[in-house]
């Protein structure tokens, strides 16, 4: 949960910590001393919390060009760079230096230099490469350098055109490595080599989506919350954002809502398993849209969804029993058969694009809302090793056994308050209160966090 | 949700130009009482009970009490044979388009005699919808019955009385069904029906069960949506185009994405990652069949998942599917199935019915007939009157659907008495009787269609000289001749239409065809002349024996039984070495002490049974053993049939001393005599049922092979001889 965690708990860091032992310390004392966010989880142990406390008084006592020194030899060489290539975008995380010294910036290399200019001074790259500006994490620590967090994505197709940037800015001779997840991290490894002459460091998506969700959680203080819910999800008038606190967050589902879907059981900070995942997902619900409206993008469709009634193409359990089905209690509101009006010619005549539109993220979300639920209900917590549990995670395993926390993520949320909504409701209705849906402010960004991260670990 | 309720076809109009042939579909209207109908988006589904008059073969016994000799009764048969008149119940179900629902129901009304039904139980999305033409034309009340309800109700019904009713669907394999045994308890299962939308069912008990969940993305879901993205109205067509069409030009697949398989999660690089995940884009055009391929993907994999997580929630291993989605269709029982493996690792099974179509139907058929209560009764599917599985799919069938349009049709009998397992077999829910499937195996299949074939002149000629009095014997007989034909032809094309294919399903099939044109028994005259034949050599043959060894007695024993099984076909010695041969065995047994109580299933009428059983149970007598005789109930080729057994048993006993009679129900005398031996004898009841079949107690199987292709098959010569002696594992035994 704490940056001191990613930054020395790793076994990578352990052996170089041998060496440089006071280095390190120093190191860690200034991530503590100059950034306040650091602070924020208070989930950690007692004794955790005592160790950086020690640590912090014994900083103080060491002279300033030591420190710069070591740091340099354990740190990844600039620029800092995570990448998760998934099916339908490539997310983009990149560090930018704040405090850089005249010295330093003499001795940086022109294309370090352009790259830094290159992404910093646009909100947009090319037709499709975009930078979420209202995401930016800035004043943040990060091994020592103190910087903003930017965030930016392109469509997977466009990946050749930022290779060829790549081959253009000189990447390659910056001997850095670039951490990359996502299946293109595998699928485009050779890609990377031959048109830009750039190496890749391949990770697990799975692991970086954890590690990215954890760490964000943990630096985000100030500003919007990272994690927040709907309160009276089910009550339109009254439903509201309310901000979340993600300290002792296990177990919990996350599910990652991409082009597909994957379901995760989190026991503990690094004990997770793939629950499950579903190919109805974003990237269905963009396909569809494309194939019954003619729209062409994520934010197109969206919008026409914004305005559609989706049960005009749905049928509902109303439009079969003339109100509730009250034998298998069920409301008359619910959909019976999803794009069941359409078996009519006459309806199919009738709708709209919008309402297909609607229809069609009201079908995939619910679904996602359904599975999820299922999952939670079939994965106790006794599923997992107990001893793998913190003391709280333990205690609610006594009282009650299963999962209640769901933190959605992936690209398919974003901008998409409709679906959000939808789910916090359809989890709350269906499990009578029992599940609670989260959500995260960095939607599709976490991948590529934990790709950034890794890049302190160099195989 | 079951829901399969409302849409409209559209491009179907009332074709009322169809004549119905009679004889063919609504059988048996005249009797018809307690209606009952199931009318879905795009099918009716009627049903009725009916009493059905057939001719039966009866014997009866001359009086011989004043004639104590042999040489006295000589010249007279000793019992008559006359065919009377029985009536029977049977279950008629019909399936038929809901476009020819006003011609049906015109046609029960010109032909319904019976006027004592008042009421039609009625269920089914459709059901509302005809409310009116139904009572306008039959002037029946209908009477609206839960649909959830019945359909558990004819689930239920058909796990519980049909063999081989359910089967699990494998694209691939040699036989694309396998069906599976009837298990004894049919309880808990789970039932997912998917119509328009998706119902997941729990059902504990014959009236427990629970609507567990559900989901909107259903069968309505794949012809809503495939009906705006291909412009194509029907459901059947968009299963035709999804058939033809390839997914992957439209789905995004892992490989899409990682260029391979996700190792370390063990996904494939052929998994689907984003269902129409390459159709978000405007620069390509997509074919209708690739589309719809894909959203059929898309439904079978989203319904398998969340029916895994439902059945590991319960723990439930059964999981049957059902509804217009599947009905029959092969494309979605694979993709179905398909998904259930995947997402349990092949630890659940999905599992079809074979007559899924009719649940709902039979459900509200059985609400109905409560008062008649047919859940007391045991009732048979009628091979001769039943379509069988996808007598109406256009690809395999044309011929059929273009003779009787899209009519299909079950009929069931009530059985005289529940049929109930042997409390001997050591496990009754693996009891297997067949031994070999034909349905698996095609070459064996092939030679025994075959067989039948060839035998099918003979059969008839034998039908008409069993009733030389009647002049339309011989026409009935060719109307047999065509039935059964076409019954043949029909399981050569579809082995699957009536469950496992078996050798005893071909000769029930005949059986059935048989009785449908009033032949009940057509070998009762042979066997009445053969039984009197041998009865004059029992004495004879009896003393004969006496004068033997008792190592000789025993094994002259042993050949006569051998002997008699296979004299009606005219060998005059069985072939040596004997194929299975088990006598040393069975012979030191016979010098321990004697059993307590054998139980010998015969087979043949004539010399099998006078000369060669008879004598053999005698010497068990002898020895102190008690013997239950089994036969069949009903005439099945030159079979003994119990009536005439108990005749001949009293007649022998009148002249043997040693013989005398026992009458019961046989599973209460196998359990009070504590029975301890099975005998079991004849082709059919030792080589093609039972041999494979495992008692718990000792058991001696014996017969000749009288067919050279099985004898070849199995390692022999033509006239081996099997003697199978079996003595259960200690362990086994205790159990």
């Amino acid at each position: 949960m704490e940056l001191n965690g990613f930054y020395c708990d790793g076994e990578g860091c352990a052996e170089e910590q041998e060496e440089e032992p006071t280095a390190l310390k120093l190191l860690r004392s200034k991530t503590e001393t100059s950034c306040s966010i650091i602070a924020t989880p208070g989930a950690d142990s007692a004794a955790a919390g005592g160790s950086v406390l020690q640590e912090q008084r014994m900083s103080k006592s060491t002279p300033a060009m030591l420190r710069l020194d070591s740091l340099k030899k354990n740190r990844p060489p600039f620029p800092w760079f995570g990448m998760d290539i998934g099916g339908t975008l490539v997310k983009l995380v990149y560090f930018e230096p704040k405090d850089i010294t005249a010295e330093e910036e003499q001795e940086e290399v022109e294309s370090l230099k352009s790259i830094r200019r290159y992404l910093t001074s646009h909100t947009a790259y090319g037709k499709t490469g975009i930078r979420d500006v209202h995401l930016e994490l800035s004043d943040l620590t990060l091994w020592g350098r103190k910087g903003n967090l930017h965030f930016i994505r392109f469509p997977t197709h466009e990946l050749p055109a930022f290779l060829q940037m790549g081959r253009d800015k000189h990447f390659s001779s910056l001997h850095t490595t670039l951490c990359a997840t996502g299946g293109g991290a595998f699928k485009y490894e050779d890609d990377f080599l031959t048109m830009a002459n750039l190496k890749l460091l391949k990770l697990d998506e799975l692991d970086c989506l954890i590690k990215g969700v954890l760490y964000i959680d943990s630096v985000v203080s100030s500003g919007p919350p990272e994690c927040y819910y709907f309160e009276h999800p089910t009550d339109p008038e009254r439903c509201e954002q309310k901000a979340y606190n993600l300290e002792n967050p296990y177990p919990l589902l996350l599910v990652n809502i991409g082009s597909g879907v994957s379901i995760l059981a989190v026991y503990s900070k690094d004990n997770y398993k793939r629950v499950t995942g579903t190919s109805l997902g974003g990237g269905t619900f963009l396909g569809l849209c494309c194939l019954l409206t003619g729209c062409s993008t994520f934010e197109e469709a969206l919008a026409m969804a914004t305005e559609g009634e989706s049960t005009r193409v749905d049928k509902l359990v109303k439009d079969i029993y003339g109100g509730d089905y009250e034998r298998f209690g069920l409301p008359g509101w619910a959909v019976a058969s999803s794009f069941g009006n359409m078996m009519c010619k006459e309806k199919r005549d009738s709708v709209s694009k919008e309402d297909l539109a609607r229809a069609t993220l009201v079908t995939i979300t619910n679904n996602i809302g359904s599975i999820t639920r299922m999952c939670a209900l079939n994965e106790p917590l006794y599923g997992a090793a107990l001893w793998n549990l913190d003391q709280a995670a333990l205690y609610r395993a006594m009282i009650d056994q299963n999962i209640e926390r769901v933190v959605f993520v992936g690209n398919f949320l974003r901008v998409n308050t409709l679906s959000m909504k939808l789910l916090a409701y359809a989890l709350d209705y269906w499990s009578k209160g029992q599940l609670k849906a989260l959500f995260l402010r960095h939607e599709g960004y976490f991948g590529a966090v934990g790709a950034l991260l890794e890049l302190q670990n160099p195989c | 949700m079951a829901l399969s309720g409302g849409a409209d076809r559209g491009s179907h109009s009332m074709d009322k130009s169809i004549t119905l042939p009679p004889d063919e579909i609504f059988r048996n209207l005249e009797n018809a009482k307690r209606f009952a109908i199931d009318i879905g988006g795009s099918l009716t589904k009627l049903a009725y009970y009916s009493t059905v008059q057939h001719k039966v073969a009866k014997v009866r016994s001359f009086d011989h009490s004043a004639k104590v000799s042999l040489q006295e009764t000589d010249g007279d048969p000793l019992y008559e044979i006359s065919v009377q008149e029985e009536i029977t119940a049977r279950l008629h179900f019909i399936k038929f388009e809901n476009a020819y629902i006003e011609t049906c129901l015109d046609f029960i009304k010109d032909h319904l005699v019976n006027t004592e039904t008042k009421v039609i139980k009625a269920t089914g999305g459709g059901a509302y919808k005809f409310k009116d033409l139904i009572e306008k034309k039959l002037k029946l009340k209908v009477d609206k019955e839960d649909e959830m309800t019945c359909l558990i109700k004819g689930c239920n019904f058909v796990l519980k009385n049909i063999p081989h009713e359910a089967f699990v669907y494998a694209k691939h394999a040699d036989s694309e069904f396998r069906f599976q045994n009837t298990h004894p308890d049919i309880f808990p299962y789970l039932l997912i029906n998917i119509g328009s939308g998706v119902s997941i069912v729990k059902v504990e008990a014959e009236d427990k069960f629970e609507r567990i969940g559900g989901s909107s993305i259903g069968g309505g879901t794949f012809w809503g949506l495939g009906a705006l993205l291909t412009k194509t109205k029907r459901f059947d067509e968009l299963l035709q185009l999804a058939s033809k069409g390839q997914h992957t030009n439209v789905d995004m697949l892992v490989k899409d994405i990682y260029g391979g398989a996700y190792g370390s999660l063990g996904l494939t690089g052929d998994l689907i990652a984003s269902s129409f995940g390459k159709s978000a884009t405007t620069d390509k055009e997509f074919s209708k069949e690739d589309m719809a391929k894909s959203l059929l993907h898309m439904i079978s994999n989203d319904i398998g998942q969340l029916a895994c997580l439902y059945a590991k929630l319960h723990n439930l291993t059964r999981v049957y599917f059902g509804g217009f989605f599947i009905r029959g269709h092969p494309v979605t029982m694979h993709t179905i199935t398909y998904s259930i493996n995947f997402f349990t690792k092949g630890e659940v099974q999905a599992l079809f019915l074979r007559h899924e179509g009719y649940l709902g139907a039979i459900g509200a058929f059985l609400k109905g007939a409560e008062e008649d209560n047919p859940n007391q009764y045991s009732w048979g599917e009628n091979y001769a009157g039943s379509s069988g599985l996808m007598s109406v799919s256009p690809d395999l069938n044309p011929v059929q659907r273009a003779r009787s349009g899209t009519f299909d049709m079950l009929e069931m009998d009530r059985l005289e008495r529940q049929l109930v397992n042997l409390p001997l077999l050591q496990d009754p829910t693996s009891y297997i009787p067949d031994t070999v499937d034909l349905t698996e195996d095609a070459l064996a299949r092939e030679y025994w269609l075959y067989c039948f074939e060839e035998a099918l002149d003979g059969v008839v000629k034998r039908a008409i000289a069993s009733q030389k009095d009647q002049p339309e014997a011989a026409e009935r007989a060719e109307k047999f001749r065509q039935k059964y034909c076409h019954k043949l032809q029909t399981l050569r094309h579809q082995p699957f239409a009536y469950g496992s294919l078996t050798v005893r399903s071909l000769l029930d099939t005949r059986e059935h065809c048989l009785n449908e044109f009033n032949f009940p028994d057509p070998y009762s005259k042979i066997k009445q002349k053969e039984n009197d034949m041998a009865l004059k050599y029992y004495l004879k043959v009896v003393k004969s024996f006496e004068e033997l060894s008792w190592e000789q007695r025993q094994f002259t024993l042993v050949k006569g039984l051998l002997a008699g099984n296979v004299f009606d076909w005219g060998a005059k010695a069985v072939s040596e070495p004997w194929l299975v041969d088990a006598y040393n065995q069975w012979i030191e047994r016979l010098k321990g002490p004697p059993h307590k109580c054998a139980l010998f299933f015969v087979d043949n009428s004539g010399i099998d049974i006078i000369l060669g059983v008879f004598p053999f149970i005698r010497e068990l007598l002898i020895r102190g053993t008690e013997v239950v005789l089994a036969s069949n109930s009903g005439p099945a080729l030159n079979d003994v049939t119990n009536s005439e057994l108990q005749i001949l048993t009293e007649r022998i006993a009148a002249m043997d001393p040693v013989i005398h009679r026992l009458d019961k129900v046989l599973a209460t005398v196998v359990r009070e005599r504590g029975t301890d031996l099975v005998i079991i004898e004849g082709m059919g009841r030792a080589i093609h049922t039972n041999y494979y079949a495992m008692l718990s107690c000792e058991s001696l199987k014996l017969a000749v092979i009288k067919n050279s292709w099985l004898a070849e098959r199995l390692g022999g010569k033509i006239f081996s001889v099997v003697f199978k002696y079996e003595v259960p594992s200690k362990a086994q035994g205790q159990h």
